[in-house]
């Protein structure tokens, strides 16, 4: 019973070779639409003269560079990060709920940021003229963050008792107090005038047209820092696929990953949504299509989820900057407007997988 | 080296479910632990394996307090195969097994052949690339033995002997199915490992249980080889029927397994 069987080739079933090829792949199309998002825009700039003039020391003309390195590039740094921020979390709270339609929405993460948005964009006006001033739009992206983490350890601290994690509790009070925030923020917006109210439907809707690097500073490390983290729980998050006794069989610490997920998922969003409001869609339908494709492993699912969230981010981007400019389409109607569709298609064609 | 538990009380919500369980289980046997519906058998083999905190008592696992032990390290000497799995996502057979190699010193180039090894013992050749939700319930009450297996595969390690806890290893399976798992786990407790196997087939644990622990009511109320503890007066007592053993019917047919 010793003796182990000789290894003849690749396992059948094992699919990490299938991961890493897509992680490679990925990375060459990500690489790409970046490459073509820098080049294109509602000016005409072409990224392509500008850096071939700035690299050979000539004069670049200043507009053009403004529009290179201040608008398009912190826009393609935002796209990317909130992109793998929002499908990192989807694939970690699918993970984390054993459910594949989970989404970062379910921690009142959305819920509370969007409260702390409205509140800052309707009730930013009490604030003493000058913090107001010196917080400038920060305020909304800050405010939205806090609001989404408060929601989150809120959450956290009502569902666990004596050091654990209930994750039905979790979902449940999720519901709970996603109404209660929603019903706040409704007052909120009860009270707003005309152009607030505008201001807050925009932000809604979900646009990386307010991209900056003041923006980007804020918000970036805390993204950074999440999807770093993220691999680490791969494995913890494989072993609760088993249930989470089953994954304390196998020798995994449940509730260390249960609160690393957490603070990650909600860490990402939060900041995301801060930055780039309610973008949706994209945390449930680029976790699924790679679970499809290379199996629900996180090892790569995770690495993979990143790459494609923030290559399909940027693509969208691309659409909405250049669809009607030189207006701009928000980007939440173009992923949900592709996504939508594109996710009832593949969930169609694979209904014989998904029932079984 | 043994699996040795003392006075175990477990509450669940309000209610107690096991009362003053003493037990001792020595590696190289297969204990089986019977007894009907709610007399506490897997509440007590959930707190064997640390899944619920008991009461009070504690749980030594070769000489180790189980609940002073890293989830790890408990991994690493004992491996469970739960009644019932169901899987959120989905998995090939091959990905169910791997996942139970992750707290595992195996190499990974060694993975792939030990993956292949469980999968054999447990029955299915050549099953790794079929997706776990597709297979019928005793394929994947198989495939959960074959993790189980590849958990602990060798049945002694230089830290002492392995063991495998089972609750109701075979009851999705059909009469030839539960031969070869039950003539499996016999031989991995030959070999040296500990099994405590769940049982609710008595024909069963008579031929294949080295030592039997009879439940009820949330008591060990007999323990001892099969010959003494399933004796006519402890079940009909127990299971609250008349149970007279080898006795044959009068008419109508009965199939045993032994028989063969």
């Amino acid at each position: 019973m010793v003796a182990l069987e000789a290894d003849a080739g690749r396992l059948d079933g094992d699919r990490a070779h299938l991961g890493r090829n897509i992680a490679i792949l990925l990375s060459v199309l990500l690489l790409s639409v970046a490459i073509l998002s820098l080049g294109h825009g509602a000016s005409g700039v072409s990224a392509w003269t500008v850096l071939i003039d700035w690299m050979t020391g000539q004069t670049v003309d200043v507009t053009d560079r403004v529009v290179l390195f201040d608008i398009r590039l912190p826009r393609l740094a935002t796209g990317i990060l909130v992109g793998a921020s929002l499908a990192v979390s989807g694939a970690i709270m699918q993970g984390l709920f054993r459910n594949p339609l989970a989404d970062p929405g379910l921690l009142g993460v959305s819920a509370g940021a969007g409260l702390g948005a409205i509140a800052a964009l309707v009730m930013g006006g009490l604030l003493p003229p000058a913090v107001a001033a010196a917080a400038g739009w920060h305020l909304v992206s800050l405010s939205a963050f806090f609001g989404g983490w408060i929601a989150m350890l809120t959450l956290y601290a009502i569902s666990t008792r004596q050091g654990r994690t209930s994750i039905a509790t979790m979902l449940l009070a999720g519901i709970a107090l996603a109404a209660m925030v929603g019903a706040v923020s409704g007052l909120i917006v009860y009270r707003a005038t005309d152009d607030q109210l505008r201001d807050l439907t925009f932000w809604g809707l979900g646009s990386l047209a307010g991209a900056s690097w003041t923006k980007l500073a804020a918000a970036a490390p805390l993204m950074l820092v999440a999807l770093a983290a993220s691999p680490l729980i791969a494995r913890g998050l494989d072993g609760l696929a088993l249930g989470e006794a089953m994954a304390a069989h196998v020798g995994i610490r449940v509730q260390r990953v249960k609160a690393a997920a957490i603070l990650t998922a909600a860490g990402a969003t939060g900041a995301a949504v801060a930055i780039s409001g309610g973008i949706g869609f994209v945390g449930i339908v680029v976790p699924h299509l790679l679970r499809l494709v290379a199996g629900p492993r996180h090892r790569w699912l995770l690495i993979n989820s990143a790459l494609l969230g923030a290559t399909v981010l940027v693509g969208a981007d691309m659409i909405s900057r250049t669809i009607i400019a030189p207006a701009e389409l928000p980007i939440g109607i173009i992923t949900a407007m592709i996504g939508g569709p594109f996710f009832l298609w593949v969930l169609l064609s694979n209904r014989r997988t998904l029932d079984a | 080296m043994s699996l040795v538990a003392r006075g175990l009380d477990v509450d669940l919500g309000k209610r107690r479910v096991l009362r003053g369980i003493d037990l001792t289980a020595p590696a190289g046997q297969l204990t089986a632990i019977i007894g009907p519906n709610g007399s506490g058998k897997t509440t007590l083999l959930r707190c064997l394996t640390g899944e619920i905190a008991a009461t009070s008592g504690t749980v030594f696992l070769n000489g180790r307090d189980t609940a002073l032990m890293r989830p790890e390290d408990l991994a690493s000497v004992r491996a469970v195969l739960p009644q019932q799995t169901t899987l959120s996502f989905p998995f090939t057979v091959a990905e169910v097994v791997s996942i139970a190699l992750t707290a595992s010193p195996t190499p990974m180039a060694d993975r792939a052949g030990l993956v292949r090894s469980a999968l054999s013992q447990a029955g299915l050749p050549g099953y790794s690339g079929r997706l776990y939700q597709q297979l019928s319930g005793g394929e994947q009450q198989r495939v959960q033995l074959a993790r189980a297996l590849a958990q602990v595969w060798t049945p002694t390690g230089r830290d002492g002997p392995r063991w495998l806890f089972l609750d109701e290893p075979v009851s999705s399976l059909d009469i030839a199915h539960q031969m070869h798992v039950m003539e499996t786990v016999q031989a991995y407790a030959r070999d040296g490992g500990g099994v405590i196997a769940v049982m609710h087939d008595l024909n069963l644990t008579a031929m294949f249980a080295d030592h039997v622990m009879l439940m009820c009511a949330g008591r060990i109320v007999a323990s001892g080889t099969p010959q003494d503890v399933m004796t006519d007066r402890n079940l009909s007592d127990v299971y609250n029927i008349k149970i007279v053993r080898n006795c044959v019917p009068a008419d109508g047919i009965w199939v045993l397994p032994q028989a063969s």
